[in-house]
């Protein structure tokens, strides 16, 4: 696939990271040459540097026949520029742009084909913050992933003594928790990934992730640790886009505490959020982590821009006495460093922002991507096409299927169409969602969405070829 | 004050429109034979002579004012025509003194409703009329009438219009031009006054009971035409309708403005002082209720509910009906309604007292004083309905909390130094300076002011133009600075 990224920073980096391994052809355009030849440098890509609003700067990095448009500058008016550009000069296919303001957002109707003709707008930031929202609501949890609009819920935990299934094989689940069914999609152990049988026991420490319908979630995560009690009070260090978002976020449902550095900036925050205590300080100074309670806190969050400000201060944080503490970390190097360490959780906001734009770049009918383990594993919703004879998958029982080894089918999300349910008869049908998790019997059909768990990124290409239908079905 | 001669042209010229307002008792008592009709047709041709007289002096200074002049002529405003208006009472009762029909005007334009008149039930309607029309124009203000009237004042009468107008931020203006503004303000007046005859009609008032029950009730004033105010008809019907219309009054006009001409509700929700000014209000009517229930004052709840609903309405929003001698009542309930009076109503509604916005503002001022002493590291921005408020409000707003709890202080020293007993000095002196008219005791809702000495109705006059000018406009005017060039 041709791929042109507007865009060398934070997002732009990682999304031309990401692509690049899979074989296709991609042209980063910037404003900046040096940050440009430091990319040349890593990456098998080509540059151009100049506006990229520009329609010459577009045709010269071949915008005439490329396939897809990832518009990811600093300026919500140059993406949106470029890609009415991209639609009306090259009629180029697909075109994804990041729109921050929430301005623009309030009215979709701009994005359309007649106007700024953005297939689809992501907003960084905000992905984020629902992200980071997730993780406060299961404190619990290294990750939580939502597939299927939310329906299924994908977390990551490590395994505590204590936990009434840490210990035991897995196959005792189902007598623990007998009305609940949960898929563990795979182990890691040490940083090594364990397929997980039916025999397999989970010892403590071990990251585990579970697969279960959303409303089950909780009940399968108090199989594996003791049950945290729930984030009431809250500090955020930085109040940037992200630390203001989620405290307007956060602030109805528990006591939250905003440190930002700056005095202007801490005086627009006070003014715009209306529960939120705004503290204007540094986020290091220990008297005043002191002063405002931190080890009454259940969760620290450092989010402000400065990766090494964010690990001092998390770290100081936790020895102060804050129950659990996250940081925002923008160098890949130093997530594996930290985490698993002191700070309970690290996040590399660019890791997070781009499975949603991973999803409309794979081939087949991707509904969704995340990246875990900082990109190292991957989770995907695929929609299974064809029939029994075109696809490997739809209409055989997953036992049969033949996955390559680190590969996981967890669960289908099934349709259900009205025809069928007015056949069984069942009364009080809704139109809705079925959520199946899958054992060796079940039975894929046409159009279930398929929740697809790789240990490995390497193998992401092997299960799109094994969704891809044969030829028959055309 | 070199202007003087500017600001006393547009005086002259109030004061020709203000006689203006006399035609409609001249009219009234001409229709009725009620007796009185020589009284105005003098009182208008004096006014109208004195007014043309003053005009024709000055009528060369056309200066613009400056922001100084337009204190200078609210406070004139404010002061005179109180006593261009005590002609035809002057001219109807021989025997009353300058002092008491000063008395009787002031507390009629600045809508308080204390009155030393008795004997209300036997006076010819056209002087009951009188008296309830000047509440209703002092209600919505005289400098706004003028303005909506007269294109004269120019850019300096937004100077003018900020010193008469009550509520801490005057900035907030509904149409881009200052003149459309006041329009509007009295159209809406206008318009609620009108459901507010037919109310008080279909509930069983006669035409000119329902006219000047309008025009008290819609100005909050609290005149009545009957000694016993609203105890004369005993009827709770009435009574709701005018704890209905009582309570509109109490509303900002700019969000009832919005209202109707946005024909939706939502201004009302989104005004910050509605929802205080409400669940006070009616959060106090049922507190009340069953505390004269449970001391057995009424032993009957309903009783006791419809008693406290209208005279807790009536005194909080500052309007001063009754229609029982609360006074009787155990001391907590009416010292409680008249707390109430110096807070509820909302600014920019034609009540007294420091407006529900600036208890918010002080309440919140104390809350962020507190907040800073737990957290010194604290931004803590004084907000409003989501709005943040400039700090030079929140100082304005202190000053002027202080200076109100002087007002009243000083006030209640003077009358009891006087030889007023306590109880009496204290509310006589809160109820004029929220424009609320009845206090306790020798001035309580079953009496009037009329026992008080001169030296004591003068103090509650000035009292109650204090309130009505919302200190400041008056206390400037008083200043040395002021009179510096």
């Amino acid at each position: 696939m041709k791929i042109i990224i507007l865009g060398a920073g934070q997002v732009g980096t990682s999304v031309a990271e990401s692509l690049v391994s899979e074989a296709n052809d991609i042209t980063v355009i910037d404003q900046e040459p040096e940050r440009l030849s430091h990319l040349q440098d890593t990456l098998d890509l080509r540059t151009v540097a100049g506006n990229a609003a520009s329609p010459s700067v577009l045709a010269e990095a071949g915008a005439a026949d490329a396939d897809l448009l990832i518009a990811v500058t600093q300026s919500d008016q140059t993406n949106l520029c470029a890609c009415r550009i991209a639609k009306t000069l090259f009629n180029l296919p697909t075109r994804i742009a990041r729109v921050r303001s929430t301005d623009f957002v309030q009215h979709p109707e701009l994005l359309d084909e007649q106007n700024f003709a953005v297939d689809f707008s992501l907003c960084p930031e905000q992905i984020v913050t629902d992200y980071i929202v997730k993780l406060v609501e299961f404190p619990e949890a290294l990750q939580v992933l939502e597939f299927a609009q939310g329906k299924v819920t994908l977390v990551a935990v490590r395994a505590f003594e204590g936990g009434p299934l840490v210990g035991h094989p897995l196959q005792e689940i189902r007598t623990h928790i007998p009305q609940v069914d949960a898929r563990v999609a795979a182990i890691y152990r040490r940083d090594t990934p364990i397929i997980p049988e039916g025999d397999t026991i989970i010892e403590p420490g071990d990251e585990v992730f579970c697969l279960a319908a959303t409303e089950n979630i909780r009940r399968v995560m108090r199989e594996l640790r003791r049950g945290d009690r729930p984030v009431k009070r809250i500090m955020i260090a930085g109040g940037g886009n992200i630390g203001f978002r989620l405290s307007r976020a956060m602030e109805e449902r528990c006591q939250v505490k905003v440190i930002e550095r700056d005095k202007r900036r801490a005086g627009w925050l006070a003014r715009h959020l209306n529960d939120t205590l705004v503290l204007n300080g540094d986020a290091t100074d220990e008297r005043l982590l002191e002063a405002e309670n931190i080890d009454g806190m259940d969760m620290f969050l450092a989010l402000t821009n400065d990766d090494e400000n964010n690990i001092m201060s998390a770290l100081l944080a936790k020895r102060m006495g804050a129950a659990r503490v996250l940081a925002l970390i923008n160098r890949r190097a130093y997530v594996d460093l930290v985490q698993a360490g002191e700070i309970d959780i690290a996040i590399s906001p660019a890791q997070t922002s781009i499975g949603t734009l991973l999803a409309h770049v794979r081939r087949g009918d991707v509904a969704a991507v995340h990246s875990l383990r900082r990109g190292a594993a991957e989770a995907l919703e695929i929609v299974a096409h064809g029939d029994a004879k075109s696809s490997q998958i739809v209409g055989r029982r997953v036992g049969e299927i033949k996955l390559p080894k680190g590969v996981t089918l967890a669960a289908l999300v099934r349709t259900e169409t009205q025809p069928e349910a007015a056949a069984s008869g069942a009364l009080g049908w809704v139109p809705g969602h079925r959520v199946i998790i899958t054992h060796h019997e079940t039975l894929v059909a046409p159009d279930d969405h398929v929740i697809v768990f790789a240990v490995s990124k390497r193998l992401v290409p092997k299960v799109e070829k094994l969704f891809q239908v044969g030829f028959g079905f055309f | 004050m070199s202007n003087a001669p500017a600001v006393l042209r547009i005086f002259g010229l109030i004061a020709l429109i203000f006689s203006a307002t006399m035609t409609l008792p001249l009219a009234v008592s001409w229709w009725l034979h009620d007796g009185a009709e020589r009284v105005y047709r003098e009182s208008l041709a004096v006014t109208l002579a004195a007014g043309a007289l003053l005009w024709l002096a000055t009528r060369r200074h056309t200066e613009e004012l400056k922001v100084r002049d337009g204190f200078l002529l609210v406070v004139l405003v404010w002061m005179g025509l109180p006593a261009v208006a005590t002609l035809p009472l002057l001219l109807y009762f021989p025997a009353m003194s300058f002092t008491d029909a000063y008395f009787e005007t002031v507390s009629g334009l600045t809508a308080s409703g204390a009155t030393v008149v008795e004997g209300l039930d036997k006076l010819p309607f056209s002087i009951n009329l009188w008296r309830a029309e000047m509440v209703w124009l002092g209600g919505m203000g005289l400098i706004v009438l003028a303005v909506a009237i007269l294109p004269l004042l120019g850019v300096g009468g937004r100077q003018i219009f900020k010193a008469e107008a009550p509520g801490p931020m005057k900035e907030a203006k509904l149409t881009p031009r200052m003149a459309e503004t006041a329009k509007g303000l009295w159209l809406v007046y206008g318009a609620i006054s009108a459901a507010c005859f037919a109310g008080y009609s279909w509930a069983g008032m006669s035409w000119n009971d329902a006219l000047i029950h309008t025009f008290t009730t819609m100005g909050l004033g609290g005149f009545s035409s009957h000694d016993a105010s609203f105890g004369f008809w005993n009827s709770p019907r009435i009574e709701a309708v005018a704890i209905l219309f009582m309570t509109l009054a109490g509303m900002n006009f700019a969000t009832h403005f919005l209202v109707l001409h946005r024909r939706s509700l939502k201004p009302y929700a989104i005004d910050p002082e509605v929802k205080g000014y409400l669940l006070v209000t009616f959060g106090s009517v049922l507190g009340v209720a069953l505390y004269l229930w449970q001391k057995g004052t009424y032993p009957d709840l309903a009783e006791a509910l419809r008693y406290a609903a209208f005279n807790v309405v009536s005194i909080a929003t500052t309007t001063g009906y009754t229609n029982t001698d609360y006074n009787l009542w155990p001391m907590f309930a009416p010292l409680w309604m008249l707390f109430l009076s110096s807070f509820a109503t909302c600014s920019g509604s034609t009540g007294g007292g420091i407006k529900m916005v600036r208890a918010f503002l002080l309440y919140k001022q104390v809350f962020r004083e507190l907040l800073r002493a737990m957290h010194p590291a604290a931004v803590t921005p004084l907000k409003l309905g989501g709005e943040t408020v400039p700090n030079a409000i929140s100082f304005a707003v202190l000053a002027f909390g202080f200076m109100y709890m002087v007002s009243i202080v000083s006030l209640t020293l003077a009358l009891s130094a006087s030889g007023l007993d306590i109880v009496t000095a204290f509310s006589a002196a809160v109820a004029s300076i929220n424009n609320v008219g009845p206090g306790l005791n020798r001035v309580g809702p079953a009496t009037t002011y009329a026992s008080l000495s001169d030296f004591q109705t003068w103090v509650c006059t000035l009292g109650m133009l204090v309130g009505r000018l919302e200190i400041f406009t008056l206390l400037v005017v008083l200043t040395p600075a002021f009179w510096r060039k």
